[in-house]
């Protein structure tokens, strides 16, 4: 089993940014790392100069670099974006949006967690697209994850697996809008928050995390107590997307469980430790509630 | 430019062809459409029904089978499309890329319309669905304004398709999971948003409280507005604020931006509401047919006069207007 | 311009109040035979029910001081006029008497309805959607249907009724109607 770092979703400082990919080249037992602005093309400018350093600095560590391409475009300058990455990436581009799969036709790339791949004759319509890795919805059950690994054999199927799920994305921007400013004017109030926006119901119940123009569950997925059902079912990787907790031994840990040297309550009892102000979820992968969480994943 | 209707049974699919429809959209009663709710919807015979009373009075059927079909469970989706290809479909409105392929190759005589769930929101992700499935028109995700849709059309050869009235989703279609993160339950798998089965309304002293999946999603002060309890448009608590986070109760009405719609190359003009009564359906096309004709006739387009029908009693311009965002 | 959905025409308050000392006996042979021919012509009810059919409804007129349990049993549905709704009920359904009839017969829209607060739900959510929209289908045209069991005297009795409705609908402003009779009515 294959661990892939996705991401980073937040707008982080870009020194901080860059230190994070740093670290996890350095430190981190991940076999694929994805680097690029997946939420908002706004944020690009500020980080876009140091992703040749950190490409670099990952390849030179043994990582297979993906790029990852915005999942909503909408403005011209987005498009034109996304069609020089798709084109021009020596790497191998991870599509977020139908946009890029237009210019990727007949060469290798990946399919993002924000294309919709619900089955069979999807994922193998975008295999002969060229598609060679394909990480799939976090909606998506165990039995659909199961059905589609029995289908498709040449493909690599990556799951979400850690880090809070992003439910949705949308034009406008909510960051703007609770701090009273225009999506055009923003000012980056993102920023503020690099591990979401906490919000919670009126009756005070954490619910939901905020980023920008992109929603995500206040839980973290968490499938660390699934990993060998995922392996059995012929996944190829897990994905980790980047919280602000420490995410070298959230990778330590995954590994542990993924290579058989921790069982996956000891691995759970790790995050315990390593996120403990998170709480988790895993209810997408069990077909139920995607907020719901069972301590070992009855699939 | 055409009228596009919705239709959740078959007396709603009558009224809105009597109400001036040049189109009516309506699908199957099961998950292989997004409107999968209780007591809606067609049988293959209930379909071909319809088709037969829209051809009489110069009107098509349009039949959306628009969620992702469920791995190992293909069939289900494809026997939608053979029904309604045979049952006289004037277009199919998917948004699966492999049933668009299924359907491209064993029906190429068929149009092919690319559903709004599947966010197509700029001019080459429409070229990949003209390209790889002859797709012949699109219906616009509801997060561009006028003048983006306008460039839209420019750029591209295929009939666009906009929403001009009912529920407005927020986040772009087809890529939410708002759902099923309370329910389990998804417009992208099962056809449901906030489904019913998951919904419960307590009132007390006047208040009413809306939990779905057993997060409180809204509350209603006495004589207040109610709305859906759809996740996007609760009241939600941050650091920063409380009420609204997402969007108010309100639902789009775009009546006044005909012209600019117009303008901007519009084909087709789309009424939200499947699961809406027959009042609606009388009440919305008969309105948009009488602001059409007015279109047409240069005379001024009323405004708000279906303020009533809509949730939380108004209305907006949604991603229409730029501010929006 | 917005009409106030609050304000649904309610019975004035002293026909609720004349009625209340009436026994049930009466209404309840009725309303039975209202319902046997409803069901008589509206058979594909309880096809679009599907799963519901067999659900036990209250159907409670805010404005009249007893209430209905509608059982949606297939072969033998049944109504039951009670003073208050019991309360092992699939649904609760309530609101002015003219609401509910508009929302069977095709002229209010339930949604909006629920919208404006002048029906209030309750229980089983999925339930009271599918009898709405398999209600909705089918266009039950209650007073017509009540009308016909009452003969003579229960057409005049639907004229009265048709008429206090127009009339409640050309008050409102902002009403979308167009001329075009009782299906516009005011929402």
């Amino acid at each position: 089993m294959k661990l892939t770092l996705g991401p980073v979703l937040y707008n982080w400082e870009p020194s901080v940014w860059r230190d994070f990919y740093f670290r996890i080249a350095d430190e981190a037992p991940v076999d694929i790392v994805c680097v690029g602005e997946v939420v908002c093309s706004k944020r690009l400018p500020f980080f876009q100069d140091l992703v040749p350093e950190v490409v670099e600095r990952l390849a030179a560590a043994g990582k297979e670099v993906l790029l990852s391409s915005q999942a909503l475009i909408t403005l011209e300058r987005e498009r034109r974006q996304t069609a020089s990455l798709a084109r021009e990436a020596d790497l191998l581009v991870e599509a977020n949006d139908v946009t890029a799969l237009a210019h990727l036709v007949g060469r290798p790339h990946a399919v993002g967690p924000y294309v919709n791949v619900y089955n069979e004759s999807t994922l193998a319509w975008l295999a002969g697209n060229g598609a060679r890795r394909v990480c799939l919805p976090p909606e998506l059950p165990a039995s659909s994850i199961a059905a589609l690994a029995k289908a498709c054999s040449d493909v690599q199927l990556e799951v979400w697996s850690f880090g809070r799920v992003p439910l949705a994305i949308s034009a406008r921007c909510y960051h703007a809008r609770l701090h009273k400013l225009t999506k055009d004017n923003c000012q980056f109030v993102c920023g503020k928050d690099p591990d979401g926006l906490p919000t919670d119901t009126l009756d005070g119940q954490a619910f939901l995390s905020v980023n920008g123009v992109q929603t995500l569950s206040s839980t973290y997925a968490n499938l660390i107590g699934s990993l060998p059902d995922l392996a059995a079912m012929g996944v190829a990787a897990c994905r980790l997307s980047p919280q602000t907790c420490d995410m070298i031994a959230v990778a330590g840990a995954f590994r542990g469980v993924a290579d058989g040297m921790l069982d996956p309550a000891e691995g759970q009892h790790a995050l315990d430790l390593i996120c403990a102000e998170a709480s988790f979820s895993n209810g997408f992968f069990s077909g139920t509630a995607g907020a719901h969480h069972t301590a070992a994943a009855a699939v | 430019m055409e009228l596009i209707c919705p239709a959740g049974t078959p007396s709603s699919l009558r009224t809105a062809v009597d109400a001036g429809a040049d189109a009516v959209y309506c699908g199957f009663r099961n998950e292989t459409n997004a409107r999968n709710f209780p007591g809606l919807n067609f049988s293959p015979e209930e379909l071909a029904e319809g088709v037969t009373y829209a051809h009489r009075r110069g009107a098509k059927v349009l039949v959306a089978i628009n969620t992702f079909p469920r791995a190992g469970a293909i069939g289900l989706w494809h026997q939608a499309v053979d029904d309604a290809v045979k049952a006289g479909a004037a277009a199919l409105i998917l948004c699966d890329i492999g049933l668009m392929a299924y359907t491209a190759e064993h029906y190429p005589g068929t149009r092919l319309h690319v559903s709004v769930q599947a966010a197509a929101a700029n001019v080459d992700a429409i070229r990949f669905y003209v390209e790889r499935f002859n797709a012949k028109r699109v219906v616009l995700p509801r997060v561009l304004s006028v003048p983006e849709i306008a460039a839209i059309t420019r750029g591209t050869a295929c009939e666009v398709e906009v929403f001009v009235f009912g529920g407005l989703c927020v986040m772009a279609e087809g890529r939410c999971s708002l759902s099923s993160y309370a329910t389990g339950l998804s417009p992208n798998m099962n056809g449901v948003c906030s489904p019913a089965s998951h919904v419960a309304y307590e009132e007390q002293h006047g208040t009413i409280t809306s939990r779905l999946g057993g997060f409180t999603i809204n509350k209603f002060g006495s004589g207040e507005p109610a709305a859906y309890p759809t996740l996007c448009k609760g009241r939600f608590r941050t650091d920063l604020s409380t009420g609204y986070i997402f969007e108010d109760p309100v639902s789009l009405d775009a009546a006044t931006l005909l012209p600019g719609l117009r303008d901007a190359g519009v084909t087709a003009l789309k009424i939200e509401g499947r699961q809406r009564s027959r009042a609606y359906i009388e009440n919305v096309v008969r309105s948009f047919r009488e602001a059409l004709s007015a279109l047409d006739e240069g005379r001024p387009i009323p405004a708000g006069m279906l303020r009533p029908l809509s949730e939380g009693q108004s209305n907006t311009l949604g991603a229409y207007r730029k501010t929006w965002r | 311009m917005t009409p106030s959905h609050t304000s649904t025409a309610a019975f004035p308050a002293f026909v609720s109040a004349a009625l209340r000392p009436l026994p049930l006996g009466p209404l309840q042979l009725f309303l039975s035979a209202v319902l046997r021919r409803i069901v008589r012509h509206h058979p594909r009810i309880f096809d679009r029910l599907g799963a519901h059919a067999g659900k036990r409804y209250g159907l409670a007129p805010s404005d009249l001081p007893f209430a209905f349990v509608l059982h949606t049993a297939p072969h033998a549905p049944r109504i039951v006029v009670v003073r208050s709704l019991p309360e092992r009920l699939d649904a609760r359904i309530a609101g002015p008497l003219r609401a509910l009839i508009g929302m069977a017969d095709g002229s209010f829209d339930g949604d909006a309805l629920f919208f404006s607060r002048t029906i209030a739900v309750e229980g089983n959510i999925e339930a009271v959607l599918a009898l709405r929209n398999a209600v909705d289908d089918a266009g039950v045209d209650v007073l017509r249907e009540g009308a016909a069991v009452l003969g003579p005297l229960g057409q005049f009795g639907e004229a009265l009724m048709r008429h206090q409705r127009n009339r409640s609908t050309a008050d409102r402003p902002g009403s979308t109607a167009s001329g075009s009779g009782e299906a516009s009515s005011w929402n």
